[in-house]
Parts: structure tokens; sequence; C-alpha cells
């Protein structure tokens, strides 16, 4: 870290503005001027580090929901184990991963995915049984095979518990994504530390990137929301 | 396809694990194609147990079951089910499908193009007293009695030979269930299925059925009539209670009155009037209620038929 010398308050930052040294509140100008070399690149790092943990946690939860749909009894343990990755704290997890992947996307990944699960998982399994008695009693007797049954029937009656799931994992992701900073320059976490690490934390840094998190995820939030409303039109 | 299958259950028994007694016990049942067939009788007969073995939802311990005298057992069991239609009293419908989708379920699976679905479909629909507008929308949607109507249009999609319908009108309001068994009544005159019908109401059961087989606890056939051959000649005490001491008025019901020889119209005009298309049932109720020992028969345009006496309705008892 660079030793705080005499002179302007916050370093690095060029021709600060009047607003900028004093650390005021929050400085306009400071977030107009470093939007494209600050915040934008960690706001990008961060949707996609949101978007590859979700979106491989999916895949996994879904798989896994799928094989407790037809083997009962390993819903609970695939429920406990989701649960008991989650308690791993993810300065734990990082540590023992960088002896493995270093200090890569790999490694601030794999917690993140291994987190969603707990959300994931327990969502789409609920949402396979959630098809009343009454109608799959109906589709088998109508001569649906199993496996027609599950994709033309369970599945479209599971989406409304699944995009549910998935509203919480990818705001919940957001925001343990913030800490994928402690494994270097990566994330809108990263500038939020480098603030605060500052003798005297730069106020503008902190709220915009955080802001920023806040933002994400209410973005990806409407997106979940708008593809609820095309794909589960009959519930509404 | 036939229109109509002929369906045999040769000394069929279902055993459920952890229970001592037989659920069905050596049922044997032989129901001409084209008829209407109700399986009634209280809980623990094992009547939706031989609906479900029809088509292999229960598998049966012993005995056989046939189609057309081929075995159930001898083809695939999905093609067994595509080929029967399916109705049970929650209906069953794909909440997530529109009533249209539903209706062509079984067709989709059988391979039909786009085109004779929808036609199929449109057809169905307006058969079972829905309007086309109705096949775009989704069964959260609709009123019970029109889910039952779109449930009667998805088992007929596949135009099957044989219908099996569990408890269909059960969970209606009377007036919408009334209603509903009627136009079955008609549809089946229509479309000429073997239907077979579980129920527990007696009333129902010989409101719609051709043939009615009654079954006791432990899954027993007690008697397998015509309703007026049963409620004539009940073969047992557990029969004459449950088809109730009002049979012979039940009897009179199964007639209406353009059916039966009448005498000439007197001249007494004070008589009450019953229309031809009522039953005897009626008719007798009627006079009862006058306090006379007949009454006059009209037609449509209030033309006289003739006269009905007491004694005609006794007559029609004894025969």
């Amino acid at each position: 870290m660079t030793a705080a010398g005499p002179g302007p308050v916050i370093p690095n930052f060029g021709q600060a503005s009047a607003c900028v040294t004093g650390n005021n509140l929050f400085c306009w100008g400071w977030v107009r001027d470093h939007w494209g070399d600050t915040l934008e690149p960690h706001l990008v790092q961060h949707a996609e580090l949101t978007v590859v943990a979700v979106a491989i946690g999916f895949a996994i939860a879904f798989l896994l929901a799928l094989v407790s749909h037809r083997l009962r009894a390993l819903d609970q343990p695939i429920a406990i184990t989701a649960g008991l990755i989650y308690t791993i704290p993810s300065l734990v997890a990082f540590q023992i991963l960088i002896a493995f992947s270093g200090l890569s996307n790999t490694t601030v990944e794999i917690p993140l995915i291994g987190y969603s699960l707990v959300i994931l998982y327990p969502n789409i399994a609920a949402g396979l049984r959630s098809a009343p008695p009454d109608v799959l009693e109906a589709a088998r007797g109508m001569g649906l095979r199993p496996r027609q049954v599950l994709w033309r029937v369970e599945l479209p009656l599971a989406l409304p518990a699944i995009i549910a799931g998935l509203r919480v994992a990818v705001v919940s992701t957001v925001a343990v994504a913030t800490v994928a900073s402690l494994v270097g320059d990566r994330g809108l976490g990263y500038p939020i530390f480098q603030a605060m690490r500052l003798p005297t934390p730069f106020k503008t840094e902190i709220y915009s990137a955080g802001a920023l998190v806040v933002g994400l995820a209410l973005g990806f939030d409407l997106v979940l929301v708008a593809a609820r409303r095309v794909l589960v039109g009959w519930a509404q | 396809m036939p229109p109509a299958a002929e369906l045999v259950f040769d000394r069929v028994t279902k055993r459920y694990a952890g229970r001592d007694a037989a659920a069905l016990l050596e049922l044997t049942l032989e129901i001409p194609a084209g008829t209407f067939c109700v399986l009634v009788g209280p809980s623990g007969g094992g009547k939706t147990t031989a609906l479900k073995l029809v088509n292999r939802l229960i598998p049966f311990d012993e005995g056989d079951i046939r189609i057309d005298g081929r075995s159930i057992t001898g083809l695939p069991v999905v093609e067994l089910r595509r080929g029967i239609g399916y109705v049970i009293q929650q209906v069953g419908l794909f909440p997530h499908m529109s009533v249209g989708e539903n209706v062509e379920t079984v067709p989709r699976l059988l391979g039909w193009d786009r085109a004779r679905r929808r036609a199929r479909s449109a057809e169905l629909l307006e058969l079972v007293g829905l309007e086309p507008a109705d096949a775009k929308r989704y069964p959260a949607q609709l009123s019970g009695g029109q889910r039952q109507r779109v449930g009667l249009a998805r088992a007929l999609a596949a135009d099957p030979p044989l219908l099996l319908m569990d408890e269909p009108f059960g969970a209606l309001d009377p007036i919408t269930r009334h209603r509903l068994q009627l136009e079955l009544r008609r549809l089946h005159h229509e479309v000429a299925k073997t239907v077979i019908f579980v129920t527990h109401d007696i009333d129902e059961a010989i409101l719609m059925g051709d043939r009615i087989a009654i079954l006791r606890e432990g899954g027993v056939l007690a008697q397998y009539d015509t309703p007026d051959a049963i409620l004539a000649h009940p073969t047992d005490d557990f029969v004459a209670r449950f088809i109730g001491e009002d049979r012979a008025l039940r009897r009179l019901a199964l007639r209406t009155l353009d059916q039966i020889p009448l005498d000439p119209a007197g001249a007494r005009d004070e008589l009450p009037h019953v229309s031809d298309h009522s039953t005897v049932r009626n008719a007798v109720s009627l006079m009862l209620e006058a306090g006379v020992d007949r009454v006059l028969v009209v037609g449509d345009d209030r033309s006289e038929r003739g006269e009905l006496p007491f004694a005609r309705a006794t007559e029609l008892l004894r025969s």
C-alpha cells in the first residue's frame, strides 16, 4: 500500500476537485471522470461473475433436483449438504482454493456457485414436486410416458418456483460477489475496498460502487420478473 | 378404431399390499360394445379400483381384462392408455396449457398434425357445449362445470372406443351436475362409446346407466343388470337397501308417459295436466298431490294424448 504522504487526502486521483479533496458526501464530478476507468469495468466484471456463478449453480442444482425427483431419499442429504456448503466462510474458501487455482476467476466462482445451491436446489426440487396429484394421474392415464410427464407437465408447473429461486439466488450472489476483490482486482468490491483502505475512506467511490451493486441486483431481478411474465402467463 | 369396444372382466382379483380383504374379488363382468355401464356401491366396494385396472394405473393380481377380446396386458401401457378416454373427478386439467392445448393432448401424443388437432379440438368443444373462444382460456379461468366439460372433450379427443369416468360429476353443484348428466346421456346416444362410469350415487347410476353393476364391500359383485331389472328384482337385502325402499317410484321414473299405453281422454277437465315427456313417477306424484286417481297427459301443443289411471302405474310395476 502506498504510504500516505503530505498533500491531498485522496491520492492518485489526478487533478482532484474541491469536492474530492474535501471528501464530501458525494461528488458527481468524480463519478463522471472515473466511470470509464473504474466503475464501468468493475460493474461489467461483477455482472459476469454473477451470471457465470448462477448459471453453473443452476445447472448443478437442476441436475441434482432431477436426480432427487426420481430418488426421493436423496432429497434431504442434498439439501443438507448445500446448507453445509453455505456455512463455509468465503474467506476460508478462498484461502483453500488459492492453493489450487491461484488468484483466478475459478477461485472466486467456486464459492459463489456453492452458495447459490442452498437457494436454487430446494426451490427447483419443491417446484418439480408441486404438480397436483390429479394432474399427474390424468397425465399418466392419458398415456404420457414418465419423461413426457416430467418435461411437459412437472417442469412447466415448477417454473414459478424455479424463477422465484433464481431471483433470490441472483440478488444474493450479486451481494456476495463483492468479496471477490479479496482475490484480486475483480468486481465492484474492488473499488469499495480500495476506497476503504485509504487513511480517510473516500466516500464518493464507496457510495457510487455500492449503488451500482444495488442497481445491478435490481436490474437482474427485473429481467427475471419479465421472464416470469413471458413463461408463466397461465399463473397470472 | 371401431366406434365402441366390448370390455370383459374375467374373474379379476386385486389385493392391496398390507390388507387382508381383497379390493376386488373375482369380478366377472361382460360389457357389450356401446353400453353405458355404471359401477356403483359403497366406499370399499372396489369400483374405482376396477376402473383403474382397465387403463393399468393399478395392476391386477389374478384373472384377465379384455378389450374386444384382447388382453390389456398384451400391449404397451402407454399405447393402451392413449386408446382409452379417462375422466376423473378433480378433472386434472393441465393448468399451464390453454383449453385447446389440453384437449389436443392425446392427438399430439399420437402425432396428429396441427391442422387436424385444431379441427378436432374445435369440433369437441362444440360437442361438449363450450364456445370456440374458450380454446384460448386457461383452466383457472373456468367454472367447475366448464372444466369438467373440457375434461370430457380431452378424453374424447382421439375418438377412443372406450371411456372411463371416475365420479366425474362428484365435485359439482347439484344443478350443474344434473345438466351435465343429461348432456352426457345425450352425448352417449350421439357418439355411442362404451362407457364405464363410477359413482357412489344410486340416483346417478339409475339415471345414466344402460346397465348397473353394484359392488359391495370386499369388491364382490352383488348384481349386474339393467336399472329396471335391478329395481324390480334386487337379488338380496344388500341391493334392496342400497337402491332404497322407494324403488318402485324410482322404477316409475325410468318410463316417460309417451312410452306407455294411455286411456282415451274423458270429459273431466279438472284433472291435473302433465306433459307426455314427463315420467310416470311425476304423474303419480301429481295424483297424490291432487287426491285423484288419474291425470290428463298432454303433448307439447297442449293437445290431449290420453289419461293415465293410477292402476296403470301398478300394472307397470308388475311387468
